[in-house]
């Protein structure tokens, strides 16, 4: 996303708010997406939770004068409004009986980058069930979150530490730890499956 | 390239990475954030309307207005982003020149409980026929709350669709509407109401109509009160003397609770 292309988006906001905002959701449903899927079990509900976000975002838009939309970071923010909603949407579930936690790694598994219980057993189901784009969801959100900014959108270290509301550090140590799984689970799946071919 | 030091991605993470967008991706999350518009010819002029993917939403005239003015007008209200719709939604068309269609779903989720009642009953009054507006209060479960369903439907989000102007006053005239008392008045009779007549009998006394060949009794709009002969016909102040007479409240147009 440069800062031209930004530019225009907040002009096409300040000139007229629903057309331009038609072009907000054109440029960053992709990213919006990418990051809702780390915290929506079902590709459907990320799909609701970035449009929940972007009505969020445009209502508060409806409250903004023309000189506080211009300098707005269009980007982070409305990552940062769909974290925010996700947040509410968990806490909402939270109240009624829900399914078993998300898996979040010991500091231990964070330290030594193995996934539990059994890295290959569960890329095997895995690789089998979805292909390699599902090794993403094997991360806790943070790391995965911070990996798909930086790698997959090329978002600048500041913006993602931003979004994830964390210091720059933090958010580099979670694209590293996430990166050094995301290379465990790899070596698994490929051992998995020249194990399959040797049979 | 990155600048953060990070050790190099091979091309398995790269390919784990290119997150997996779905084809029309944009297109369903426009579908679930914005409104459409459609501007269509009604039986007061042409009209700006208003839809969700539940369904109509909104209706103004058009008037001398630009679409932005509609568009001002919707957000204050519904605080949702509008877009023009290629065409317009299956059975709106009859349904904006009276003639109601099944297929025609409505999106009054902005609206409360009571509110939305109001228009569930207001949308069950026939075309060419009229109800007081304690009538609608009573049907919508608050009997009481008779001015506040003049305050609903002076609000009516749908008129039109939801006939709120088949909703009078008591006494036979037509009352106030969203878009003027004259244009009221024009739509009834252009739906075949009698208006003359209900004034008139309102003006004796007469709220309610009872025949002796069915010992039925009605509103005097009602389909099977306009279909009493003269002389078969007998008219009620109100529905607890026609009762007292031996009537029993038309299922139809439901003069009692």
């Amino acid at each position: 996303m440069t800062d031209v292309a930004e530019e225009r988006l907040r002009d096409a906001l300040t000139s007229d708010l629903d057309a331009g905002f038609a072009k907000v959701v054109r440029v960053h449903s992709g990213v919006m997406y990418a990051v809702a899927r780390g915290v929506a079990a079902l590709p459907a509900d990320a799909e609701d939770l970035v449009s929940e976000a972007f009505l969020r975002a445009y209502r508060a838009l409806c409250g903004y004068r023309p000189d506080r939309i211009a300098v707005l970071d269009l980007r982070p923010w409305l990552l940062t409004i769909l974290r925010n909603t996700a947040r509410n949407a968990a806490r909402d579930a939270g109240r009624r009986p829900a399914g078993p936690p998300r898996h979040e790694p010991t500091e231990h598994d964070l330290a030594e980058g193995v996934a539990a219980p059994d890295p290959v057993c569960r890329a095997e189901q895995q690789e089998t069930r979805h292909g390699l784009g599902v090794l993403l969801a094997e991360l806790p959100e943070v790391q995965r979150t911070a990996v798909v900014l930086r790698h997959a959108f090329d978002m600048p270290i500041t913006e993602i530490a931003q979004v994830m509301n964390v210091k720059e550090g933090t958010a580099k140590s979670h694209i590293s730890r996430g990166l050094q799984r995301l290379r465990v689970l790899t070596a698994a799946q490929q051992a998995v499956a020249s194990g399959r071919r040797g049979r | 390239m990155t600048n953060d030091n990070s050790p190099q991605v091979d091309a398995r993470i790269e390919a784990a990475l290119a997150a997996d967008t779905p084809a029309g991706l944009v297109d369903a999350v426009m579908g679930k954030v914005f409104a459409r518009w459609v501007s269509a010819p009604s039986s007061i002029g042409e009209v700006y309307v208003a839809f969700t993917r539940d369904g109509m939403q909104f209706l103004r005239p058009r008037g001398d207005e630009e679409i932005a003015e509609f568009t001002r007008a919707y957000r204050e209200r519904f605080a949702r982003p509008l877009m023009s719709a290629e065409k317009a939604p299956a059975g709106l068309l009859p349904a904006l020149h009276g003639r109601p269609s099944q297929t025609l779903a409505f999106d009054l989720s902005a609206l409360t409980a009571f509110e939305r009642s109001v228009l569930e009953v207001t949308r069950r009054i026939p075309a060419g026929q009229a109800r007081p507006y304690g009538w609608v209060a009573r049907e919508a479960g608050n009997p009481g709350a008779v001015r506040a369903v003049g305050s609903v439907l002076a609000r009516n989000p749908v008129p039109l669709l939801v006939p709120c102007h088949r909703v009078v006053r008591a006494d036979g005239t037509p009352g106030e509407y969203i878009f003027g008392a004259a244009q009221k008045e024009r739509l009834l009779r252009a739906e075949g109401m009698n208006l003359d007549e209900v004034v008139d009998l309102a003006g004796q006394g007469v709220h309610y109509l009872a025949s002796d060949t069915t010992n039925i009794v009605c509103f005097p709009t009602c389909r099977d009160a306009r279909r009493i002969t003269p002389r078969h016909r007998h008219g009620f102040g109100t529905v607890a003397e026609a009762v007292e007479a031996g009537y029993r409240p038309c299922r139809h147009c439901r003069p009692a609770a």
